[in-house]
């Protein structure tokens, strides 16, 4: 006969078990539905492995276990799935996990089985991955994966092996009822762990207060040959914890940090042993386990022997459920377990016990008083912890000091706040602040992560960089040297005469550049600067300095067009690609001084104006250049090229629409902030007017040229007109982004407006707003139009046909969201008396103009549709 | 009916706060008793006093912190802090001194430091200690038992204390005028004050000595009431238990040097503050060390803390300093006497030294 | 003569000190600035670049060299009192120009609506952006610091910030709500350290 050891701390609370022991195991109702959740155990959960609709019968396994820290799930009853989705589940944050939805059929019909008559003869592993796949996990309260323990032999040396029956909690019954009645399986089942685990010892550890269930053991080892004791330890709570039970039934303390199995020992409970039993024996998978139903809330309490899945609702209702009276529902015992607000939350592997209380019975706690260190907590504490220390610690957030104080040792048991005089709910309180640690690692590992992966980037763009930087070193000595062997050979051919002429020219020509070079960084700078005066007189020098080159570019052109067309026309690309650039770098400097809402704005515009005139002579003059110089291009290449310059010109276009779409966002923006601020609102938006026109003429000069480059391509060969498909498909798609771009924009503008006209103070920005909204919805349509437009003459499989239907429904929708909306403002508008209500009136009159449009373009799609594959078998003849 | 949610544990044990304070000031009864009825109506009248004066700082103070009232006045600490100022001070103490005691403990010495559970002193010696340092004639009024007035019980009526207390309205003027008839020195005075005499002869010769059985009985009467509190798990024997046997420990060794001049451990033991501090001051959980390594230490610094003063000191008692002074050191103490917590190897002694 | 010894032997005490000074500067020379480190690692890492410096590591440079404390909303104020107590400064109120999102989020890209522009990958300082030009982009959501870099570059507005759903395995205990009736503090120890708010 084992000594009985004892672990400091401990209470004793009202046992509350006679109430349910009362009568025997009842077999529990078959629900009409079973709600099987895929978590039930500690580890990954379980992956359906049936479909909704399928037939399942009982015991059917139809969840697979992920891994090794997981089991299998097997259906409780036989019947139809008839849903897998998010259900309420035993959790103590109420919130909904995965489950399996079985509507029983009621014939309760198993799926062929047998149990392992010889295990001993099946070998270890295998036994222990029968275990496993009949889905067996700790029955106790965590969940623990069986067959995981049952591993521990392997590579630890178990000696004894505990049977936990202590069932310390008070009201739960489900333990002792199951002893009493069902002994030798127990026993039975105690003889596999015996063959897998070989303890030299076996202990079941039961409470005192369990008479009946101790005699029935004791009578049940007698013809047993393992050596097991059965020990009574005195009935203290919590004596039922692994690390307490171990500590009373052999006085060795588990190491912090460690398992059990680090000092010889493997800890299973007594319905975990039950379920073994059922598995070897007969090839019962977990579906079913032994539930107290108690509590001042049910007429009669009882055990039930009651399938997973099982809704608490259908388990009380048969204990008697008076939920009228009931005030809390309780899975698991009063101490340990978690009130639930939903009574179809179902029966998991772990639930023991479900406690319906009357409010008398546990009555709401009274607000909690200041702490008085009185120390009742660390008499009670079972890990003899200091608890009001770590309450300090918790609710100053000082986890740290927590932490040092053993705050993870902790077992939730409950005791130091069962004795709290204050109230104070310290077991919530380190929950807590376990959870904000736990987070805060996670976050430490995240932000270590996010760290590394920062430093790998930012190494990666520096090697880029340099990559690039080299690179380009190795181009410019070759470029240089071609350019020397090119001179060479030039200096061959060319004549003396003229050369010194033209290096003077050339000379100039450098100067004049530097000299509008410095002039535009100057404006660049005074850009910032707010001297609108400095930027136009620098406007004009700038002028003056471009006309110098200019003219000097002409000299130089007239002066080598005699002698070398070659390098004429080199020298004339070159040229053009500075005028390009100077024309980029001043737009660059239109934009800044945009930004900064500057009178010079105009002026600058209008120098660039001229720029880009000039570049786009100095363009034709290298295009005339390339044309009269029939010498160097072959005849049959002439005509090519032309294309290929208008591609480039549409290309150029196609960058000034970009340019000015990219300028109408910023004035949009600067329009917002001014907005915010109150300023000039309304000249803003005329500027933004003026820019959106700007961009609706840069993009149907895009769309136009791009229809001039199709249209030749398809007049010099036949083979072209697939280009042309081409090219306008991509034309569409970027059609397509520009109208998603101009929506996002009127989205904007629209909250904007919702924003201001519930204010009313900003009732003269909300008209100039409204315009706008107005202007940009037009744009959208047009957008849209052109959008159309291109689909209509693109080549259209019938899948571009649904697409646009489904665009037209999508634009029908977003205008009648759009409708009700404004319908909706003007109804508040009308309740504040605004006076824009009229204004309001007109838009929303347009709008809905808009939205019957969009709807009369609904039923035609079909029509449409035909019409356009009409049209494109047209085009494409 | 709607079902709730809330934390585990759903059950609690009904001992409460409120239920805590109540029983240690039933505690207080047999030694009160015994005060009245050795030293007169003013210790019963003081205690009244100071438990008003308690409780209408402790509202006013809470209202002022915009707390509500009722909820913790119900806890009875206020309650208790006032009782046990009362049964420290001499109970001729004019009201006036039970006021500016009652008020410094309450107000400046719990409800400035936040209240029940935050204040790093016990209140009540904060109180009394300020008194003893600010009105030391007062403070040093003891009456005389009422065995010295012949054996009859024969103390000073109720009505003529009330009148010593408040200064007015005394049936015989005289009473006010002749106060110093009806006090006398405390054993603990006579052993301090001893004129050159030795411990021996100072037995013989004081009176105050000789008769001394009315203290004994006072501190019996702590005694008992402690030992009811202990019984009743309010508070753990580690505290009153260490003290007492520390102080006999130490006042024997005193003692058995040099017998002349230090007093034997049994006046130690019975006279004085001893048993209310060992069992009602020092075991203010608010103050005092947490864990029960802590709680020895704790109680034992006290204890050797008290016999210094006793007898090097300035003053002839010394609980109210003694328990002060250790309660500055409760939180190094708390550090340093954390309990072995299951499953590690020792404890933890460098709880939190550095961050 | 004694002045010749006084001086010598004071140069010879001269030159054996500075012997011993450079060799223990050699000897015992601390690599990098370990504080910036330290610094560093207390630092939330989301490298947004809310505080004016282009990531947390320059940032933990600045504030080694004086900077003020403050300038990091994704950490709020637990990172500010961490810096605090890790410099021995005082505390100081989160910079009032940012203002504190105390709800975690992470971007979400609507991915019918990405034109796949990888402006936002190459916004992203975590490379938590995944996809190529033209192709839909999707944000690996385990990576990603919520440091909301991505929104502003995106063309079409189709990234979100959404606030990190709480799920059952991360789900979190609150806090018990402390007894108090009102808000208003007479005394410092009035006053309740900050409710964490439920995620």
């Amino acid at each position: 006969m084992s000594k009985v050891f004892a672990f400091h701390g401990g209470i004793h609370p009202p046992e509350n078990k006679h109430q349910s022991t009362q009568s025997v195991i009842a077999k529990g109702p078959i629900a009409k539905t079973l709600y099987v959740p895929l978590q039930q155990h500690i580890g990954v959960a379980a992956k359906p492995c049936v479909n909704v609709g399928d037939t399942v019968l009982k015991g059917q396994r139809i969840a697979d276990a992920q891994g090794k820290f997981s089991v299998p799930i097997h259906a409780p009853s036989s019947g139809v799935v008839t849903s897998i989705g998010e259900r309420s589940v035993p959790h103590p944050s109420g919130m909904p996990g995965l489950c399996i939805s079985i509507e029983t059929d009621g014939l309760d019909q198993w799926i062929e089985h047998s149990g392992l008559a010889d295990y001993p003869t099946l070998g270890k592993d295998k036994l222990i991955d029968y275990i496993c796949d009949r889905g067996i996990a700790g029955m106790g309260g965590a969940g623990f994966p069986t067959a995981v323990k049952l591993h521990l032999g392997d590579d630890h040396i178990v000696n004894t092996l505990i049977i936990n029956a202590a069932e310390c909690e008070p009201y739960i019954t489900a333990d002792d009822l199951l002893m009493r009645e069902r002994a030798e399986q127990i026993i039975s089942g105690i003889g596999v762990l015996q063959f897998l685990l070989e303890p030299s010892h076996i202990i079941i550890g039961i409470e005192d207060n369990k008479p009946q269930a101790i005699r029935a053991l004791e009578i049940a080892i007698q013809d047993c040959k393992h050596n097991i004791d059965v020990v009574s330890v005195p009935t203290k709570y919590p004596s039922g914890g692994e690390k307490q039970l171990i500590k009373l039934l052999t006085n060795i303390e588990v190491p912090h940090g460690g398992i059990p199995a680090d000092v010889g020992i493997v800890c299973q409970n007594v319905g975990t042993v039950y379920a073994i039993h059922r598995a070897v024996q007969y090839g019962e998978s977990l579906i079913s386990r032994i539930v107290t139903v108690t509590g001042d809330g049910v007429k009669k309490p009882q055990n039930y022997d009651t399938l997973i899945g099982t809704p608490f609702a259908t388990l009380l209702d048969a204990a008697g459920y008076i939920k009228e009276n009931t005030h809390r529902l309780i899975v698991g015992g009063p101490m340990m377990g978690y009130s639930i607000q939903d009574d179809q939350i179902p029966v998991v592997k772990t639930s023991n016990c479900i406690i319906a209380s009357t409010r008398e019975e546990m009555p709401e706690q009274p607000p909690s008083q200041a702490c008085i260190r009185c120390g009742m907590c660390e008499q009670v504490c079972p890990v003899q912890l200091l608890p009001q220390q770590l309450h300090w610690f918790a609710k100053g957030q000082e986890y740290q000091k927590a932490e040092q104080h053993n705050l993870f040792d902790c077992i939730e048991c409950g005791a130091c706040s069962y004795v709290c005089p204050s109230n104070i709910p310290l077991v919530q309180y380190y929950r807590h602040a376990k959870t904000t640690i736990r987070e805060e690692q996670q976050e430490k590992r995240k932000s270590d992560l996010a760290r590394e992966r920062f430093e790998a980037k930012q190494m990666r763009e520096q090697r880029a960089v340099e990559e690039k930087a080299a690179k380009r070193k190795a181009r410019a000595e070759q470029a240089a040297k071609a350019q020397a062997e090119k001179k060479q050979q030039a200096q061959e051919v060319e004549s003396t005469q003229g050369v010194d002429q033209q290096q003077l020219l050339k000379n100039t020509l450098k100067e004049a550049k530097l000299a509008v070079a410095k002039i535009e960084q100057e404006i660049t700078n005074n850009s910032g600067t707010e001297q609108a005066e400095t930027i136009s007189a620098q406007d004009i020098k700038l002028q003056k300095a471009k006309a110098a080159v200019e003219q000097a570019k002409q000299a130089i052109v007239k002066s080598t067009q005699a002698t070398a067309p070659i390098i004429d026309i080199k020298k004339l690309k070159r040229e053009a690609a500075m005028a390009n650039t100077k024309l980029s770098k001043a737009k660059q400097a239109l934009k800044t001084a945009q930004e900064k809402d500057q009178p010079g704005v105009e002026q600058l515009a209008a120098t660039i104006e001229t720029l880009s005139k000039q570049a786009d002579e100095a363009n034709n003059a290298f295009e005339n250049a390339q044309q009269e110089n029939p010498a160097e291009k072959t005849t049959s290449t002439a005509p090519a090229a032309k294309p290929k310059a208008m591609d480039a010109d549409s290309k150029k276009l196609k960058t000034a629409a970009a340019i000015a779409r990219t300028k109408l966002k910023k004035a949009q923006t600067a329009l917002q902030s001014a907005m915010d601020n109150g300023d000039d609102t309304e000249q803003l938006s005329q500027d933004i007017k003026l820019l959106e026109d700007k961009l609706n003429k840069a993009q149907s000069a895009y769309e136009q040229s791009q229809n001039a480059t199709s249209s030749t391509q398809t007049s010099t060969a036949s083979s072209a007109s697939e280009t042309s498909g081409d090219s306008s498909h991509v034309d569409i798609k970027k059609l397509k982004t520009a109208a998603a771009i101009a929506r996002t924009k009127l989205k904007k503008a629209q909250s904007q407006l919702d924003k201001l006209t519930d204010d009313e103070s900003n009732s003269d920005d909300g008209a100039a707003l409204k315009a706008e909204v107005a202007t940009l919805e037009q744009k959208v349509e047009q957008t849209q139009a052109h959008y159309l437009k291109h689909k209509l003459a693109q080549p259209a499989d019938s899948q571009s046909t649904e697409s646009d239907a489904s665009q037209r429904q999508e634009d029908y929708e977003k205008a009648l969201k759009l409708y009700t909306k404004a319908m909706t403002a003007l109804d508040k508008a009308r309740e504040q008396n605004s006076p824009h209500v009229e204004k309001m009136t007109t838009s929303i009159e347009k709008l809905k103009r808009k939205l019957d449009d969009a709807q009369a373009a609904l039923p035609d799609q079909n029509t449409a549709a035909n019409s356009n594959n009409d049209d494109n078998n047209q085009s494409q003849v | 009916m709607a079902l709730i949610q809330i934390s585990s544990p759903h059950v609690q044990r009904p001992t409460k706060t409120a239920d805590i304070m109540r029983l240690v000031i039933l505690a207080t009864l047999p030694g009160l008793l015994a005060m009245t009825f050795f030293f007169g109506w003013g210790t019963l009248i003081n205690v009244v006093l100071a438990s008003v004066f308690a409780l209408l700082f402790e509202a006013l103070c809470t209202a002022a912190r915009k707390r509500p009232v009722g909820f913790f006045l119900k806890d009875n600490s206020a309650l208790l802090t006032g009782i046990l100022l009362a049964l420290a001070i001499p109970s001729f103490a004019p009201w006036w001194v039970t006021l500016t005691g009652v008020f410094f403990a309450i107000v400046i010495a719990k409800q400035l430091y936040g209240g029940l559970g935050q204040n790093p002193f016990n209140p009540a010696m904060v109180g009394y200690a300020l008194l003893l340092i600010s009105f030391p004639v007062e403070m040093t009024r003891w009456t005389a038992p009422f065995d010295i007035n012949g054996n009859s019980w024969n103390i000073l009526s109720f009505a003529d204390t009330f009148s010593i207390i408040f200064g007015i309205g005394a049936s015989d003027p005289s009473v006010l005028l002749n106060l110093d008839a009806h006090t006398g020195a405390t054993p603990l005075d006579t052993l301090k004050h001893r004129n050159g005499l030795t411990t021996e002869e100072l037995w013989q010769s004081s009176s105050v000595l000789a008769n001394a059985g009315a203290w004994y009985a006072v501190s019996f009467g702590y005694f008992v009431g402690g030992i009811f509190l202990i019984y009743r798990k309010i508070f753990t024997w580690h505290t009153p238990i260490t003290l007492l046997v520390t102080l006999a420990i130490v006042s024997s060794i005193g003692f058995a040097i040099d017998p002349d001049s230090f007093a034997d451990p049994f006046v130690h033991l019975t006279t004085g503050a001893t048993m209310l501090g060992a069992f009602f001051i020092a075991t203010d959980p608010v103050s005092s060390a947490t864990s029960n390594r802590g709680k020895i230490i704790f109680a034992a610094g006290i204890a050797i803390l008290v016999y210094v003063i006793r007898t090097w000191g300035n003053y002839p008692d010394a609980m109210a300093f003694a328990v002060m002074i250790m309660n500055l050191c409760a939180p190094f103490i708390d550090q340093y006497s954390q309990p072995r917590s299951y499953g590690h190897k020792k404890a933890n002694t460098l709880s939190s030294g550095g961050k | 003569m004694t002045i010749i010894i006084a001086v010598s032997v004071l140069l010879g005490l001269a030159i054996i000190f500075g012997l011993v000074l450079g060799f223990s500067a050699i000897k015992f020379h601390v690599e990098g600035n370990p504080i910036v480190d330290q610094i560093d690692s207390i630092l939330p890492q989301t490298q947004c670049g809310q505080c004016g410096h282009p990531g947390c590591r320059p940032y933990a440079e600045s504030i080694a060299e004086g900077e003020a404390i403050n300038k990091c909303p994704p950490g709020g104020q637990a990172t500010i009192e961490a810096l605090a107590d890790l410099l021995d400064v005082e505390v100081l109120e989160l910079d009032g120009e940012h203002d504190e999102n105390p709800i975690k989020t992470i971007a979400y890209i609507r991915e019918d609506e990405c034109i796949g522009c990888t402006k936002c990958i190459q916004a992203c300082p975590v490379d938590a952006i995944l996809g190529a030009a033209k192709q839909m982009h999707t944000v690996i959501t385990d990576e990603c610091t919520g440091c909301d870099l991505c929104v502003a570059p995106c063309p079409v507005d189709c990234i979100d910030m959404l606030p990190i759903p709480t799920t059952l395995n991360t789900w979190k205990w609150q806090a018990p709500q402390p007894y108090q009736t009102h808000s208003k503090n007479l005394i410092a120890t009035d006053k309740q350290p900050a409710v964490e708010t439920l995620s």
